[in-house]
């Protein structure tokens, strides 16, 4: 079975580590979020100036002066700091933050990844995700493997503009988590009750199998 | 006016001199800290042909949105638009120029600006549509892009606190590109929930220093909320 979108941001969750310094894109990745584990410290940056955000406010805690990047209202977690948006991408251009995840439409074996833009529909912009690409040495891209109709977004070559050049290592699919090195993706886990072979059916890009590939587990 | 007294009574005369086809930075991060009452001026002056920068381009009834009505907006140069119909019809139709710049780049364009820096070199973009027709160098064995800083004929700004000399406080979040803005208009407008006397700001926690302020002015805020996300009063999880 596909992972769901909760349990693509479980599964990322695992890869967070205690002391962390972590930014979440829009989408599921802000998901990943609800999945710290009780025993670690994680501090969560927006890139709109807040490091340490909590979770979203009550009612009564409801202020328009805080927000996250994706322009919801949120809190402030213990410990947090606010600054400008030329400091916050200090922190991301200047390869201080641990851990980036963020969303995409197609990645391929060279690290490339297309995740803003489909020319001919409505183009609404990078935000961000430009620079936390280049800037961001550990980034995991989230994403579905195929599209509906099974057209594999995991390919030799985008085919979309692109957000960032030769910067993604690792990828989590609704499927599969790869790793992509060397100009090929590295089947690392499958999801529960998906087939190697299904994995290899649905992703264009050449995708290295080394021994027996495990199950995710939650 | 008088010595390094900043403020001002009226929108008229906050806004004063800024003219067709001029470029306005603002402050703001989706509806977050944007100068509301600065944005209302420009529209009730009618100003046409205005090249604007900021990360956002509001929504259709609120923030710098109001000015794309009537097509007072020629060319917005922002990170992420298009969360109003009236934007998405302009762009598609061709009446609207956008160029599209990365957050940490456009950050970095005002406070270059304001710094008196011509431009800068950074790994945002590389290889992408954004550094077209940009010069690449390489530095340290890794590729950059050189981009050009942003001054603007008038930068318009909102901050939470300010002295009468134009010392700002931000409040939270709605910090965001205010700084930099405020460093990067020829002539910065800044508009504020309160007004202190000069020495009533501990110097050690002022925002932005009154030197790059030209005028100051009281407003009144709605504070618009886009995403109003909550969670449950006695609840742990996250809606």
């Amino acid at each position: 079975m596909a992972l769901s979108r909760e349990q693509i941001a479980q599964r990322v969750a695992q890869e967070l580590q205690d002391g962390y310094y972590v930014n979440l894109g829009i989408g599921i990745p802000t998901l990943v979020a609800n999945y710290i584990p009780d025993n670690m410290e994680v501090m969560l940056q927006s890139e709109n100036g807040l490091l340490g955000m909590g979770q979203f406010p009550t009612e009564e805690e409801i202020d328009a002066d805080l927000i996250n990047a994706g322009k919801q209202t949120v809190t402030m977690a213990k410990g947090a700091s606010i600054f400008d948006s030329a400091e916050s991408f200090a922190m991301i251009r200047g390869g201080h933050v641990d851990l980036t995840v963020l969303g995409a439409f197609e990645v391929d074996v060279n690290g490339n990844i297309a995740s803003y833009m489909i020319p001919g529909k409505l183009i609404k912009g990078m935000g961000g995700a430009m620079d936390l690409v280049a800037g961001a040495d550990n980034i995991i891209v989230t994403m579905t493997h195929a599209s509906k109709h099974g057209v594999s977004k995991l390919l030799s070559n985008c085919t979309l503009p692109l957000t960032g050049k030769s910067c993604i290592k690792k990828v989590l699919t609704d499927l599969a988590f790869i790793e992509i090195k060397e100009g090929k993706f590295h089947l690392l886990e499958r999801a529960p009750g998906v087939s190697v072979e299904e994995i290899i059916k649905l992703t264009e890009g050449e995708l290295v199998v080394t021994g027996d590939i495990p199950e995710m587990t939650f | 006016m008088a010595g390094f007294d900043k403020v001002v009574s009226s929108y008229e005369e906050a806004m004063a001199g800024l003219t067709d086809d001029m470029t306005v930075i603002a402050g703001g991060f989706g509806l977050c800290g944007i100068p509301e009452n600065l944005i209302s001026e420009i529209k009730r002056k009618g100003t046409k042909g205005l090249t604007l920068v900021s990360n956002n381009c509001g929504v259709d009834d609120f923030g710098l949105g109001v000015l794309l009505i009537d097509r007072q907006i020629k060319k917005i140069v922002a990170s992420y638009v298009g969360e109003n119909a009236e934007f998405e019809r302009q762009m598609m139709a061709g009446e609207l120029e956008v160029e599209l710049t990365p957050q940490g780049t456009l950050a970095e364009k005002m406070r270059a600006g304001g710094a008196g820096i011509p431009a800068f070199y950074t790994a945002t973009g590389v290889g992408t549509p954004v550094a077209e027709g940009k010069d690449e160098r390489t530095f340290n064995g890794r590729n950059y892009i050189l981009e050009e800083a942003i001054v603007g004929d008038f930068a318009i700004v909102k901050a939470w606190k300010a002295d009468r000399f134009g010392n700002l406080v931000f409040r939270k979040t709605a910090r965001n590109f205010n700084p930099m803005a405020a460093t990067a208009g020829k002539i910065t407008v800044v508009e504020v929930e309160e007004i202190v006397e000069p020495g009533e700001l501990d110097p050690d926690q002022i925002h932005t220093a009154g030197i790059y302020v030209d005028r100051l002015i009281l407003g009144s805020f709605e504070k618009r909320i886009e995403q109003r996300t909550i969670r449950p009063s006695s609840a742990k999880g996250d809606k």
